[in-house]
């Protein structure tokens, strides 16, 4: 077998230094009726070549995004990537290494992690950020249970503009957790009164810019209310390409910032692996879940990096962690960083300018087929189109034309009664063919 | 003194000292500055044009900052990154043995299959029409998990093992409830030796943990588990093979306690490298176990993650997996999105889980096969029980000089009265060229040194790798103490301050305050 180094004759000789008869013997703590006698129903070892072959097979009955003109978003965006990023997250020492706790040998991780903190609270407009999460769902979920921490309140209120499977991810951990939770109606048109949702007996305020709809929010008048009862501020977001553009949540006064860093240096995957991005003010930090890094010095004096304050976590503090978070998402988070070293400010801002333009040119496109209606006021490059017929169907329609035209709402909302609503996202990926296209084919369909 | 190849090695040779260079340099150990101090603000490494004029609908909240993001050209990003990788150790710089951790090889026909744009370039909220591919691919890798553990089904969620841990205990806490029983069945039995996620896992979602004392030969004694389980118990968290690096061999009558006291068996299964086509958890009385596909299944660790912590359950709580989950519909497959009209407990993340792990694990599982998936486990436990063997003479082990599992467990009785401690002896390995091995975990023994090979390793790697361990261990005994507590002597950093970064923490890049530039 070809990733195993040993030959039955060093197996044999290794089995004799260790005083052993058989392989067998090492296994004796197994319970004799419990030891497996038989392989497993399964098939036997094959090639790369047989390997490679059974896995294109199987993609090849998945339809790419970059294959159609694709519209799809709702909280995974199509983005291009630049080669350099996903060759340098390649290189062995990045992609077979460790959680850094030898720090001596893994300051190119920590180094990167430093710069990975410094990138993602300059764009939330935060002081602190951590050194990521899971994905942008968990990272909400995570906030919510610090917010209870700080505010040492349980009730957390849900903006009828979260992502659905946020909100879902915080339900569920909130419902295992004792803890409250108040979600507002599905807010298509960002006019939900929250304000009066706020009170004294309130946590935390979860509020996603731009929302799931697509419609941007002014956060300020949420977190004046929000300071004045006692309660945190935790603004979301799933496009992170956005914050080159618009206002970011800390200069609203959110007091932590979640989101979706997908966007930047990562592929779609089907949903996974993403990268999770977590700020918040600096004197919260030591309830902040996930890994962080800190600069130091070594014995030299020389500045390095180590992973800091782990007397929050699980390892050390074990059922009085501040979460029970091990692994963060490393390598996601490099690719993340390294498109975001090869954009700087200057490329990101141009990069949001383009998103922008183009989904401001496909809603008036849009607008003018008939059975159409643009309903958001504001977006980013994203947005949502009431259609003449439920969209689900539609969006099969269109799929079999070639188009994969976004997202219906009843596929996040099932019961919600919003099945003519269409989630559409345009990024710079789409062309003015690719716009042509997808109004041609709804004028075909609706 | 001079080793074999007539180098010097003592202490202070190769400190930053010995050859100072002009730039702080040493030839291929490059330094390297953060971006922040070698980027500029105006300067962007991707050629974008500028869209043409338009009318934003942004309602007024366009950035009025400058963000603060510097930027770098293509090829000074290059050279950035791969000058900090040179800083890394990774499985493929040399052995790797840190234990509980599974670092075995990373094979690049997973990586190269995970980026097909067929599973790379999809979207999980396109129509499911035209992603059966991903879905078949996640049945399969169902197959495999449940058939190889024994399992009646899996939750494929969960984004790493922490996460997997908290979905299965979440299912056992929705069968507890669905019995009725969720206001007194509250209390987690969890081991000493357990990894730190247990504990924090039970206590997130209000389970009371109460701790179970290991016997003196490393492993669960039944008859503790007896005298705590009762009509509080909710389940029991048993790490198994264990973190000392031992097979529970009671572990089929702790199950039966636990299952007769009405409570659930959650097995963390961190160490199930040691085991894949040896024994089945589903015939131990396993009710869920969740899998690193990072470790046992060759995901790439990536410098802490991603992750890929999938749960197998047991048909007494498979019912309350948490959605979305596929099912054969016809000839091809369905995605259950929806809880309603399911026993699932909710959803722990957007989507569906680490499609780009199921497609490395699977690439891994079809690669080795059933056979070689065996073989694998077989070699890792030859290789541990090589080491310790080769080193029971020098090291204490703390169970007895007895077999076990994938990784060996030593104690640091050995180091009594030598002046150097396990984090000594952890960082002259680095000077040796090695990764340490996990140091002072488990909590259970004294100095713990906690050594897994991995199946990856030849018997040439084993043998030098025992060689160096021994000149070490002698070299501790006799009294060569600089050697240990100075080092890391030849690593890119000498010994890092962590109590220094603790206690005022810097977590960001700020820019260099002027006053300080003068006082220097």
């Amino acid at each position: 077998m070809r990733y195993l180094p040993l030959s039955d004759a060093d197996r044999q000789d290794m089995l004799a230094v260790i005083g052993a008869s058989s392989i067998d013997e090492l296994f004796a703590d197994i319970p004799a009726d419990k030891l497996q006698r038989e392989l497993p129903d399964l098939p036997r070892r094959k090639g790369e070549l047989e390997v490679e072959r059974i896995m294109t097979r199987l993609s090849s009955k998945n339809v790419p995004a970059s294959s159609v003109p694709f519209f799809v978003g709702a909280g995974a965006y199509k983005h291009h990537v630049p080669a350099t990023v996903d060759h340098l997250i390649q290189r062995s020492e990045f992609l077979t290494s460790y959680t850094p706790y030898q720090p001596e040998i893994a300051q190119g991780t920590l180094q990167y992690l430093f710069e990975f903190q410094t990138q993602v609270a300059a764009l939330a407009g935060m002081e602190v950020a951590n050194a990521s999460m899971y994905d942008g769902s968990t990272a909400c979920g995570e906030a919510v249970l610090m917010a209870h921490r700080v505010t040492k309140r349980r009730k957390a209120v849900l903006s009828g503009g979260l992502h659905p499977h946020y909100a879902d991810v915080v339900r569920t951990l909130s419902k295992m957790a004792g803890d409250e939770v108040v979600t507002m109606a599905p807010d298509v048109g960002a006019t939900e009164d929250i304000l009066s949702a706020i009170d004294g007996s309130v946590s935390c305020v979860v509020v996603q810019t731009p929302d799931v709809f697509g419609n941007l929010r002014d956060l300020r008048a949420i977190a004046e209310k929000c300071r004045a009862v006692g309660a945190l501020l935790i603004a979301a977001f799933t496009e992170v390409v956005s914050l080159g553009l618009v206002t970011p949540p800390g200069a609203m006064g959110a007091d932590i910032v979640v989101g979706e860093g997908q966007s930047i240096g990562n592929s779609l995957n089907f949903g996974g692996p993403y990268v999770g991005l977590f700020a918040s003010k600096q004197k919260y930090v030591r309830q902040m879940p996930g890994r962080l890094c800190g600069e130091t010095v070594d014995a030299d004096g020389t500045r390095g990096f180590v992973l800091t304050l782990s007397t929050r976590e699980q390892h050390i503090r074990r059922d009085k962690a501040t979460s029970n978070i091990c692994t963060n998402s490393g390598l996601c988070a490099l690719a993340f960083t390294i498109h975001m070293t090869l954009l700087g400010q200057a490329g990101l801002s141009r990069l949001a300018r383009i998103n922008h333009a183009h989904a401001v040119k496909l809603a008036d496109m849009l607008a003018g087929v008939k059975g159409v209606e643009v309903l958001n006021g504001t977006f980013f490059n994203e947005f949502t189109l009431r259609l003449s017929r439920p969209a689900a169907a539609v969006v099969e329609q269109l799929a079999a034309k070639g188009v994969m035209a976004g997202v219906p709402v009843s596929r996040l909302l099932p019961k919600a009664g919003l099945d003519d609503l269409l989630i559409v996202a345009n990024t710079e990926v789409n062309t003015d063919e690719d716009r042509a296209a997808f109004v041609e084919a709804l004028k075909e369909v609706l | 003194m001079l080793n074999r190849q007539g180098r010097p090695t003592g202490p202070g040779f190769g400190s930053a000292a010995a050859h100072e260079t002009f730039t702080g340099n040493r030839a291929l150990m490059q330094e390297e500055a953060l971006i922040f101090e070698i980027g500029r603000h105006d300067v962007t490494g991707v050629d974008l044009d500028e869209p043409a004029a338009f009318a934003p609908r942004l309602g007024g909240l366009e950035r009025t900052d400058g963000i603060g993001l510097p930027g770098l050209s293509e090829p000074e990003t290059m050279r950035h990154y791969v000058r900090l990788s040179q800083k890394n150790y990774g499985i493929d710089s040399g052995l790797f043995p840190l234990g509980s951790c599974t670092m075995k090889h990373n094979p690049r026909l997973n990586e190269r299959m995970a980026r097909l744009p067929g599973f790379a370039d999809v979207h999980p909220l396109q129509p499911v029409s035209t992603v059966q591919g991903a879905l078949e691919l996640m049945n399969e890798l169902a197959r495999w998990l449940t058939e190889l553990t024994g399992m009646a089904a899996v939750a494929l969620s969960p984004k790493a093992g922490a996460h997997g841990e908290l979905c299965g205990m979440m299912a056992i806490k929705a069968a507890i409830e669905a019995k009725g029983e969720g206001a007194t069945r509250r209390t987690v039995l969890v081991p000493d030796s357990a990894h730190g996620t247990n504990p924090a896992t039970a206590a997130l979602i209000q389970f009371d943990v109460k701790p179970v004392p290991v016997r003196d030969d490393g492993t669960v004694d039944p008859e503790a588990v007896r005298a705590l389980a009762g009509p509080d118990t909710a389940a029991i968290m048993l790490t198994n093979p264990n973190t000392c690096g031992l097979f529970e061999k009671d572990i089929v009558a702790i199950a039966e306690i636990i299952h007769a006291a009405g409570g659930y068996f959650y097995c963390d299964g961190a160490n199930y490298n040691a085991i894949v086509g040896k024994a089945r958890p589903g015939d131990l009385g396993v009710d869920a176990m969740h899998i690193n596909l990072h470790k046992t299944f060759s995901t790439p660790h990536g410098g802490g993650g991603p992750g890929s912590g999938p749960v197998v359950l047991s048909e007494r709580i498979a019912a309350h997996a948490p959605v979305p989950f596929v099912r054969p519909d016809g000839a091809g497959f369905a995605l259950v999105e929806d809880e309603a009209g399911t026993g699932a407990f909710g959803r722990i993340t957007a989507f569906h889980g680490q499609m780009g792990m199921y497609v490395r694990a699977l690439s891994y599982m079809l690669s080795h096969g059933a056979d070689g998936c065996r073989q694998a486990s077989e070699d890792a436990v030859l290789n541990a029980n090589y080491i310790r063997a080769r080193l029971a003479d020098l090291m204490s082990l703390p169970f007895g000089n007895r077999a076990c599992m994938h990784e060996v467990l030593f104690d640091d009785a050995w180091l009594k009265d030598t002046g150097v401690t396990t984090l000594d002896f952890a960082k002259a390995m680095i000077d040796e060229g090695y990764h340490p091995m996990t140091v002072y975990f488990p909590l259970v023994v004294h100095g713990a040194m906690l050594v897994e090979p991995t199946e990856s390793e030849s018997r040439a790697s084993l043998d030098l790798f025992i060689a160096t361990l021994r000149d070490l261990a002698m070299a501790a005994v006799r009294g060569d103490v600089e050697r240990f507590t100075g080092a890391p002597y030849l690593a890119p950093r000498r010994r890092l301050d962590e109590t220094r970064a603790a206690r005022t923490p810097i977590l960001r890049w700020t820019p260099p305050q002027p006053v300080q530039e003068a006082a220097e």
